[in-house]
């Protein structure tokens, strides 16, 4: 068993990110890769839900939104149209940490990406009426979301009672009542203040010559001066005395248990051992949850774990199941906490040891047949502290022994760490 | 954590302009095949019919429900002259197509079987795709748990899938574990075992899924939408069959179902990857070399029927947002058509922000998230809808634009400039559809099931480049209608204001 982990082709296929850094801040991440003649282009902005305030949650998400309604250059309307034109796909994201955009296209193609993204760092036009119409499609998009998906709005309402102080609380997308009244005005400030070169990193993978392209973005970012340094939002969660409980009565058709615990992020002390954890439990059919809650007692007809570890900040170990026909949640919440309570006891074996580092090592080799899921390795660990996290992380995870499994789900997975949350199907009204 | 298998089972707080893997991708876990589902249809849609814009959760599932089953088969077309593969066919039948990739030490292999639910009887709906599903549940050498345990130690995966004209197995794994990853596949399609245990299992967990269904606004109503327009035919009913249909099916069904079905002469099997063809052949001889042609009976399908006048069904749900599906049926495969109604559509509602539909009822009107078109062709027909969600108030003022729209691209000529555009993306996103081995295998098995041939590459691009505004217009003539359509609506009717 050792020997097949031993031998792993890793190392021939670590990949090599060139750095940049060009007078005004602009961080360029650029990874050659010829295997096809595709690239991506990508901007992320250091800003998310985790820099917003009381009051005007959902701003960093509905202005991504409004990064797509034109220039003083490039019109209304146009950015999509112009990429789709050139046979590309653009779209972005937004999350506690970032707000990232993109453009996947043939990779003789990346000048017009370049100069658009350029374009629209500095120049957007956020006009009242543009603002509001979108703020209307927000809020359709979150009561798709949320309003009417049980199991989401169950998880949602499980986060902000986890979380007192720190924003994480809130959604992404925002609370409804704030949405409704965020203004034009609102937008405009978070875009002075957060759009701009030294607040941002472009990232480019795919069949690219690193210096051409460099030059490029060189020639339309370079002149766009640097902000005003961005104050660090550092904020800490208070300590949590012990266990929380929420309900969300709601016409649905499964009970649903969702448990979270608060536990450090990917890139300190006990991140590793925490993934490691997480596909001990819960990484594929022949590991622990599924086994014993889904496939030997059948009480759930789902079931899992999962580590929350790329934030800056600690965030959520979580758990959750659905009962199967005729079984109760609360056996199901049960059998959950005696796995939990098990591998606290218990360290695992060699065998489920070597089967999640085997499950991390390969998906890094099978994650790089896509410039997609590369990009995004690559950003979401620069947005935490760095992209050089990546080896970090892989030789961390290398060193999990047994015994830290077992004393990081003793030492996190407690009640005095826990929220959970218990869905309660109500009848359809006829 | 953030790797391949992991990421699929965390919860992605994040949201987007209009996609990528939100809110809550877990729901699933009890149910591998519907996860798999979810990243097949955001890998392998095809832009000229369905945007490969719009995804979020909600609509890919409900996309799930309408297209799962060619989500990788309507994928179609790539870039470069050079022949995407090696075709041939084995002694015994079945059709092998192989691409050598040398770049990642990783090799990907898809065995379509055409013996989806088309194959299978109404009173029997969802037998096909229980015994895709039971394939990796146990074999002659093996119990469910020691495949899984197996394929989950070296990182690999296997996965089945069911679906309306033909089911997959998928396997993906390391070069170094070559020789597990093709003893495994064989061993479940040639000598799956099919215990009573393991079919109660999974038809429990199916009926799990399907009652979750229940409580997804997007899924109730293309369920209604598909069972409406097809009637009695197997595209109408779900791949997954329903919780009286489940428990109709027998085990002996299910044996019988492989016996019948599964056999190489009824097979494509794609390969791509780092592997040879020396190592290819080696792997075949050695893991396949029992399997034996069969005679095959096809079953005669029921005629389509044609629609008249408008039908709607309305679905009472206590939920914010009305769920519109308007649609009608649409076109086959292999109707020679496909390439201008792929234009037609994307100017339509199958180019994102390009698209008529979106600029009216998104950009200016602020009325949905999401909202698209799409023709979803199949081997005997097809649909063509446009799905949205509103909330309850504004349900009428969104279907009169729905249809205003239609009527639009009948009636008059669409402008130079969308023409031009529509066929810049289709033709100039080409490479995007065949970047990656999965992406290549997914198209290798639908170039072969509907008889695209191995230079389809070129042929996509000359018969997009050909279609005139005439064209699209007498298509948008002969395939949208505006008066025998079927509108289903789910939401809270009474705060609707429907006429």
């Amino acid at each position: 068993m050792i020997l097949i982990f031993v031998s792993f082709p890793l190392a021939a296929h670590a990949i090599n990110v060139q750095e940049h850094i060009l007078d005004n801040g602009l961080k360029v991440l650029i990874l050659e890769d010829h295997k096809a003649p595709t690239a991506t282009f990508q901007i992320w902005y250091r800003i998310g839900s985790r820099y917003e305030n009381i009051g005007k949650t959902g701003l960093s998400h509905l202005l991504e939104h409004m990064m797509f309604k034109g220039t003083k250059k490039h019109g209304p309307k146009t950015f999509s149209q112009a990429i789709q034109r050139i046979g590309g796909m653009d779209n972005a994201f937004t999350t506690s940490e970032y707000t990232g955009y993109f453009e996947f296209l043939a990779s003789d193609r990346l000048s017009l990406p370049i100069e658009l993204e350029a374009d629209r760092m500095k120049n957007l036009v956020l006009t009242n009426e543009a603002v509001l119409s979108e703020r209307d499609v927000v809020i359709e998009e979150r009561r798709m979301r949320y309003e009417d998906d049980p199991q989401n709005l169950l998880f949602e309402e499980v986060v902000a009672a986890a979380f007192k102080n720190h924003p994480y609380r809130w959604p992404v997308i925002g609370w409804m009542s704030d949405l409704q009244t965020l203004n034009p005005e609102d937008l405009r400030q978070h875009y002075a203040t957060y759009y701009a070169p030294n607040n941002a990193v472009v990232l480019v993978v795919g069949d690219v010559k690193p210096a051409e392209v460099l030059a490029k973005i060189r020639d339309a970012f370079g002149r766009i001066p640097a902000g005003p340094e961005i104050k660090a939002v550092a904020v800490a969660e208070d300590p949590q005395y012990g266990e929380k409980r929420v309900f969300l009565r709601k016409e649905a058709e499964l009970p649903m248990v969702i448990s979270v615990y608060k536990v450090p992020p990917i890139h300190q002390e006990d991140g590793p051992a925490l993934d490691v954890l997480s596909n001990i439990l819960s990484g594929g059919k022949s590991t622990r949850i599924y086994n014993s809650l889904v496939y030997e007692k059948q009480l759930a007809f789902s079931a899992w774990a999962g580590y929350e570890g790329m934030r800056r900040d600690p965030h959520l170990f979580y758990t959750g199941a659905t009962a199967a026909r005729g079984k109760s949640i609360e056996d199901v919440e049960k059998a959950m906490l005696a796995e939990i309570e098990k591998i606290s006891k218990e360290p695992p074996t060699d065998q489920e040891i070597h089967k999640a580092k085997n499950q991390v090592e390969a998906a890094f080799i099978m994650e790089q047949d896509s410039f997609y899921m590369q990009a995004k390795l690559i950003g979401s660990f620069e947005m935490i502290g760095g992209w050089r996290l990546i080896d970090t992380y892989l030789e961390a995870i290398r060193k999990v022994t047994a015994g830290d499994v077992q004393r990081v789900a003793a030492k996190y997975l407690v009640p005095e760490r826990r929220t959970t949350g218990v869905l309660i199907p109500l009848e359809a009204k006829k | 954590m953030m790797h391949g298998i992991h990421k699929v089972r965390l919860i992605r707080k994040e949201v987007a302009r209009d996609i990528v893997f939100t809110g809550f991708p877990l729901k699933t876990c009890g149910n591998d095949r519907q996860k798999q589902s979810l990243r097949t249809v955001i890998l392998g849609l095809d832009p000229g019919i369905q945007t490969a814009f719009n995804f979020n959760t909600k609509r890919t599932k409900a996309l799930c429900v309408l297209i799962l089953l060619f989500s990788i088969l309507v994928c179609a077309s790539t870039a470069s002259a050079a022949a995407i593969a090696d075709r041939e066919i084995l002694p015994n039948g079945l059709t092998l197509l192989h691409t050598e990739k040398k770049a990642l030490p990783m090799i990907r292999v898809v065995v379509a079987i055409k013996a989806g639910s088309i194959a299978e009887t109404a009173a029997r709906a969802g037998l096909a795709n229980l015994t895709a599903d039971l394939l990796n549940e146990g074999t002659v050498r093996r119990s469910s748990k020691e495949i899984s345990e197996a394929i989950e130690f070296v990182g690999g995966s296997l996965q089945t899938s069911g679906g309306a004209d033909f089911v997959t197995a998928t396997l993906s794994v390391l070069k170094k574990d070559m020789d597990l990853g093709f003893d495994l596949l064989s061993d479940i399609l040639l000598n799956p075992v099919f215990s009573e245990q393991e079919v109660n299992r999974r038809r429990a967990l199916i009926k799990g899924s399907i009652q979750q269904q229940r409580e997804e606004p997007g899924i109730v109503a293309s369920k209604a939408f598909m069972k409406e327009l097809f009637d009695d035919h197997p595209y109408g009913w779900p791949t997954e069959g329903t919780e009286e249909t489940l428990d109709a099916i027998t085990r002996q069904d299910i044996v019988d179902f492989h016996k019948e079905y599964y056999a190489p002469n009824n097979a494509i099997m794609a390969v791509v990857g780092d592997i040879s063809k020396d190592e290819l052949r080696a792997m075949l001889d050695r893991y396949f070399g029992k399997w034996e042609k069969k005679q095959i009976q096809t079953r005669r399908l029921p005629e389509l029927r044609p629609a008249a006048g408008p039908r709607v069904i309305k679905i009472q749900k206590e939920i914010t947002q009305a769920n519109i599906i308007l649609g009608h049926s649409g076109i086959a495969r292999e109707n020679p058509d496909y390439y201008a109604v792929s234009v037609m559509n994307y100017i339509l509602g199958g180019g994102g922000f390009a698209s008529r539909l979106v600029d009216n009822i998104r950009d200016n009107k602020g009325l949905s998230y999401d909202v698209h078109s799409s023709f979803a062709p199949q081997k005997y027909g097809g649909t063509f809808s446009v799905g949205l969600q509103t909330k309850n108030q504004t349900a009428q003022i969104a279907i009169d634009e729905i249809l205003r729209e239609m009527n639009r691209i009948r009636t008059e000529p669409v402008s130079d400039r969308e023409l031009d555009d529509a066929k810049a993306y289709l033709t100039g996103s080409f490479p995007l559809r065949v970047d990656s081995n999965s992406k290549i295998a997914g198209f290798l098995i639908s170039i072969e099931y509907y008889d695209l041939g191995l230079n389809y590459i070129d042929n996509y691009r000359q018969y997009i480049e050909k279609v005139t505004k005439e064209e699209v217009q007498r298509v948008a003539r002969k395939y949208l209608n505006t008066k025998d359509y079927l509108l289903v609506i789910v939401g809270d009717l009474k705060k609707t204001d429907l006429k």
